[in-house]
């Protein structure tokens, strides 16, 4: 009984699939770039990065479906960004009245809000077709090759690896405590205890399950000594990127190159 | 007069479409220890995992005549003692008294009567003097018996154990099968150790592939070296 639900990797047989690992970790970053550094209100380069996000949907077979509501999990992060609808000075929009006060919605306010939301909501859709399309070692060596601190990139194989064993022992954890919550079989007898009692059983879970993190961290360091690690993580190097994949690099990053530029001449 | 546990014509597939259980039947009546044997991936934990309805598939499932369903889920789990193959699930609290004590205490019994019954729980595995000791430093045997005794504590009908005797050194294996005989309960303890088995039980159900494929008198099965065979098994 093992957890999978938390992979996002969706094998298929794509072009997108098939891409190098090293490709499209570089595009993607490039593409998130390209969306953080789009001015505000820059619409038409919006719909020109969501088009584009659009095209390597369908292309990568994951079905636009299941890209877009993977996408709802950046909807939460969005929220930070609400203040700015009333915070920023600007031609009034609209006026609300909550109780004694009044709060001022500006043009240039609700403007960035939306330019942040949709900004994040795009940036998601590549890092989620990133994720999808490449499976989790692919991804490290391909981080691993443009030079991402090595520490770094073994801290991550190591977390991704050991997060479902952890999920797995809270499930088996979860499990031990809702076998031995019954309930008497005296009439009026109320089962389930005070709120404080339960909320002290989910700490000492809690803290339980951070011990056993801890200690299987340190039998884990052990086995890596045991196996000559000395601190220098070492792999086998990868193979050349192909001429193809050199000119789907280069093709990307120019078409990349002038939506900033696009972006850069809007705002001006 | 009802039997303990009354499975009927149990299926269970995973989400993942795998079919663990299909159409398993099986009578416990009150009292009796049965040993259930079979190959690893057999469908042993899926059922014992279905007897207080942690999981739950198509067919009906009795425990002590009451049905399960999600309205007695509670009344059945403190009948049904569960204890996992790793003790390390089971004891979830700082200290061993508040993981006996966690039964109890979930049912709301009054404070003298939540210590009378840890205090009976840990005379009955033999481990009174671990009252304040901290689960976590203690040995796999010790933590095999609190993991007992937490649910002796609920006074349930029926023990149900996942593989008691893995990873025991032959000391606390003998000392776990004697407190295993003296125990009054009615029993389905599923294991590799088919030394135990020979030694404890008189009913023997052989589970693979998720059906079972053989259910008698442990002697007379035992005596069938090509049934054992065909199943993953081995005669002590």
């Amino acid at each position: 009984m093992h957890v999978h639900f938390l992979d996002p990797f969706r094998p298929r047989s794509s072009p997108v699939h098939r891409l190098d690992a090293r490709v499209k970790f570089v595009l993607a970053l490039a593409f998130i770039l390209t969306t953080a550094l789009a001015p505000m209100a820059a619409w038409p380069v919006y719909i020109l990065l969501f088009a584009l996000v659009l095209c390597i949907k369908i292309l990568s077979d994951l079905g636009v479906r299941y890209v877009l509501r993977r996408s709802a999990l950046a909807l939460p992060f969005v929220l930070a960004a609400l203040p700015m609808i009333f915070t920023i000075p600007g031609e009034p929009v609209a006026l609300l009245h909550l109780g004694g006060w009044t709060i001022t919605v500006t043009q240039p306010g609700l403007e960035r809000f939306i330019s942040i939301a949709l900004k994040s909501w795009i940036s998601m859709q590549s890092a989620i077709l990133l994720a999808a399309s490449t499976s989790f070692p692919d991804l490290l060596a391909a981080m691993r090759a443009v030079r991402v601190p090595r520490l770094l990139v073994a801290m991550f194989g190591l977390m991704w690896r050991y997060l479902f064993v952890l999920v797995d022992e809270a499930v088996r954890l979860l499990r031990g405590r809702a076998a031995r919550s019954g309930q008497s079989s005296r009439p009026g007898q109320r089962a389930g205890g005070s709120i404080a009692w339960r909320a002290r059983v989910a700490g000492g879970m809690a803290g339980n399950l951070f011990l056993r993190a801890f200690e299987r961290s340190e039998r884990i360091y052990m086995a890596m000594v045991a196996r000559g690690y000395d601190g220098e993580v070492r792999h086998l190097p990868l193979p050349a990127v192909s001429a193809a994949d050199w000119g789907i690099l280069i093709v990307g990053l120019t078409v990349l190159g002038s939506l900033m530029r696009l972006g850069l001449l809007a705002s001006l | 007069m009802h039997h303990s546990v009354e499975v009927e014509n149990l299926s269970f597939s995973y989400p993942d479409g795998h079919l663990a259980l299909s159409d398993v039947s099986l009578v416990i009546r009150p009292g009796e220890k049965v040993a259930l044997v079979g190959p690893n991936g057999a469908g042993k934990s899926t059922l014992i995992l279905h007897l207080n309805g942690i999981l739950s598939g198509r067919g009906t499932i009795r425990i002590c005549g009451l049905e399960l369903n999600k309205s007695n889920l509670g009344r059945v789990r403190a009948q049904v003692g569960m204890v996992f193959q790793s003790p390390d699930d089971q004891l979830f609290s700082p200290t061993v008294f508040d993981d006996v004590a966690f039964g109890p205490l979930y049912q709301g019994l009054p404070k003298e009567e939540v210590h009378a019954r840890v205090e009976q729980a840990l005379q009955a595995v033999h481990m009174s003097d671990y009252v304040q000791r901290v689960s976590h430093h203690l040995s796999m045997g010790e933590k095999k018996r609190i993991a007992i005794a937490t649910v002796l504590s609920m006074k349930p009908e029926v023990l149900v154990l996942d593989e008691p005797t893995a990873g025991l050194d032959p000391r606390s294996r003998r000392a776990l099968i004697n407190l295993l005989r003296e125990l009054p309960l009615t029993m389905l303890i599923s294991t590799h150790d088919m030394r135990m088995v020979c030694e404890l039980f008189q009913r023997m159900v052989i589970m693979d592939e998720g059906c079972v494929v053989a259910d008698g008198l442990t002697e007379q099965l035992m005596k069938d070296v090509r049934l054992l065979e065909a199943h993953g098994l081995e005669r002590p």
